[in-house]
């Protein structure tokens, strides 16, 4: 690997004595070993990778033409959206990519928990990724303020007054957040600065993960690590190849938002400006807090000492931030579902139960709703907390291949991909 | 942003080991042939998508419709005396309008045959001789000269004159002296009726 005999061409070769950039994407990019098992589901790092790429520039050229002002922002993405060459096209994929970033985002973790890509050594990795997902959030609360609709402002009081249920220093930390007594011009301004901020921490943390990554090497849908050269193929043209027509077709997903169904996504009454003497009738988050909503809703009870407000609150966050602790939580011997029979289906109604929550967030919390919310938030603490210990002690795993080779020899060449699916 | 595959062995994609798998570019040679055509058709679609996706970014930074639509301004000449200027903004730009007297239209006609940097007659610079119309802006680098209110300078040749960096116009607005290369542009305008013209 030495960069004396590798580069040929004098500029490369004097450049990479001095900063071996090229010998770096040449051994991460080029050579890098990678399991020569992954499925389909391995697209969506990258595929998160090209969704923030194109959330970071189609961001920047708004930002050139947005006004963070009360009285003018509202006009200013209408201007947007009817005067700036292209500007409807830059907004409706910015727009879109928030949810496009979110349902990658969303399959990645759940393809992290059906094979245990979580589990020693990779915890570090999995826990830089929870970071990633919190700092997404908080962008993406951030960035939905910004147009000035009656949901943008709606949406930010209500979330920032989660903070109220803190006790004591809630009422002056929510006065803080807001410079004011309410959401007003002040908070306009400090919010636009920081959706343009968090992207950039975004991508710093992101380093960080791939960073890490690079050095466990990515986990399989086996579960079982590389042992030789026989194991693995280079990530060029390898993984280039695959990655590129995962890509493909996710651009393609993700235009037929942007030009056919824009709006998809969206709640119509965003399209009012905001107006802070009249709370719409039913207002609700983006589709990808929805779970979230749900679980903060659920408690409708005092829990012992702690009001009913402040247990919703913790919950919500408890719910991202059990994942901190989940490769802890899990003591499974077997990595993959692929090899665990019980893990594998408690997988299945795990997701079932996220779903159903989304579902419980989106409507109104009325009637059996409330109970179905509040059994659907029990049992998303229960899967991590109670369910993950226990069955990776009780169950008895399947036989699990003792290498790669083995386990892509002994089945059919058609049985890779669809395994989630099928097994 | 696309990751681009540098070489493609479509056929040894499946279940075969590193070793085998870098060593074959120069086992059959319709091989590396076809392997050549879809690396440039995947780096020509990719080229041809980024590139699709690059203009409407740079395009947006362009002149909004509504900074187009401020193309035209209308303005009203009749309460301008002889001798007197005035200042309109358009497209951003002020504009100056100046009914000039007949001793300065006289200058300006006089000093056609003088040396001038940009060779232009006044009776070019103008539609009516008695108002002068032009883009106040110097040629220099983009400062206003003065001379447009009676108590500016109005530099060695009687008409303007940029603090900026020293540049002297005459009473045709054409540069005669200082750094600036150009005569101070005429804009686009026509005469509405007699005492009213549309610039833009």
């Amino acid at each position: 690997m030495s960069s004396e005999s590798q580069w040929n061409n004098p500029v490369i070769k004097w450049v990479d004595d001095r900063l071996p950039v090229f010998t770096y994407m040449d051994h991460e990019y080029n050579q890098f070993p990678m399991p020569k098992n992954l499925n389909y589901f391995w697209n969506f790092g990258a595929l998160a990778m090209i969704v923030l790429v194109v959330m970071v520039v189609t961001g920047i050229m708004l930002a050139m033409q947005y006004t963070p002002h009360v009285d003018h922002a509202f006009v200013s993405v209408e201007r947007i959206m009817r005067d700036v060459n292209y500007g409807w096209l830059l907004r409706y994929i910015h727009m879109n990519g928030g949810s496009m970033f979110f349902i990658v985002v969303y399959i990645h973790i759940f393809r992290g928990l059906y094979y245990g890509s979580y589990k020693s050594p990779r915890e570090l990795l999995w826990m830089l990724g929870v970071v990633i997902l919190l700092l997404m959030m908080a962008t993406a609360f951030l960035g939905y303020v910004l147009p000035w609709g009656q949901m943008s402002f709606w949406g930010a009081t209500v979330i920032t007054n989660l903070f109220s249920a803190i006790p004591i220093v809630g009422e002056p930390i929510v006065t803080w957040l807001w410079g004011g007594f309410s959401v007003d011009n002040a908070t306009l301004n400090r919010f636009f600065s920081l959706h343009y901020l968090l992207p950039f921490v975004l991508f710093a943390v992101v380093g960080l993960h791939v960073v890490a990554l690079h050095v466990t090497g990515s986990s399989n849908p086996d579960g079982v690590e590389i042992k030789g050269p026989q194991d693995s193929v280079p990530f060029n043209p390898y993984f280039t190849a695959k990655d590129s027509v995962g890509i493909g077709f996710f651009l393609i997903f993700f235009a037929f938002f942007v030009f056919f169904a824009p709006n998809f996504f969206g709640e119509v009454d965003n399209y009012i400006e905001a107006n802070p003497m009249q709370t719409p009738a039913h207002i609700v988050p983006e589709w990808y807090f929805l779970p979230f909503y749900a679980i903060l809703r659920a408690i409708t009870f005092d829990v012992f000492f702690i009001p009913a407000k402040l247990m919703g609150v913790i919950l919500m966050f408890g719910a991202t931030l059990v994942l901190f602790i989940l490769p802890w939580l899990d003591t499974a011997k077997v990595r993959s579902a692929r090899y665990r029979p019980v893990y594998k289906w408690l997988f299945w109604v795990f997701l079932i139960d996220c779903v159903f929550l989304g579902y419980i967030g989106a409507t109104t919390p009325e009637g059996w709703r409330v109970l179905g919310g509040q059994l659907g938030t029990a049992y998303y603490f229960l899967h991590f907390l109670v369910i993950m210990p226990i069955v990776g002690k009780l169950e008895t795993p399947l036989p699990v291949p003792a290498s790669i080779s083995e386990a892509v020899s002994g089945r059919s060449s058609n049985a890779s991909a669809t395994d989630m699916e099928k097994s | 942003m696309l990751e681009l595959p540098a070489e493609l062995a479509v056929n040894e994609i499946e279940g075969v080991g590193m070793s085998e798998a870098t060593q074959s570019p120069d086992s059959a040679e319709d091989e590396v042939e076809r392997r050549d055509f879809l690396i440039m058709a995947t780096a020509a679609v990719g080229a041809v998508g980024a590139a699709s996706f690059a203009w409407p970014l740079v395009d947006s930074m362009n002149p909004s419709a509504e900074v187009l639509a401020l193309s035209t301004v209308d303005v009203d000449l009749a309460p301008i005396e002889v001798g007197q200027s005035i200042t309109v903004v358009w497209r951003g730009k002020p504009v100056f309008i100046r009914r000039r007297t007949q001793a300065e239209i006289a200058a300006a006609v006089k000093d056609d045959g003088a040396d001038l940097r940009q060779k232009q007659n006044d009776a070019d610079r103008t539609q009516k001789p008695e108002w002068l119309v032009m883009v106040g802006v110097c040629t220099h680098l983009g400062c206003i000269p003065l001379g447009q209110k009676s108590v500016e300078p109005k530099g060695d040749y009687g008409g303007w004159f940029c603090p900026c960096h020293g540049s002297h116009y005459d009473t045709s607005g054409r540069i005669r002296k200082g750094p600036a290369p150009l005569n101070l542009e005429v804009p686009l305008y026509k005469f509405l009726d007699d005492k009213s013209i549309r610039i833009g």
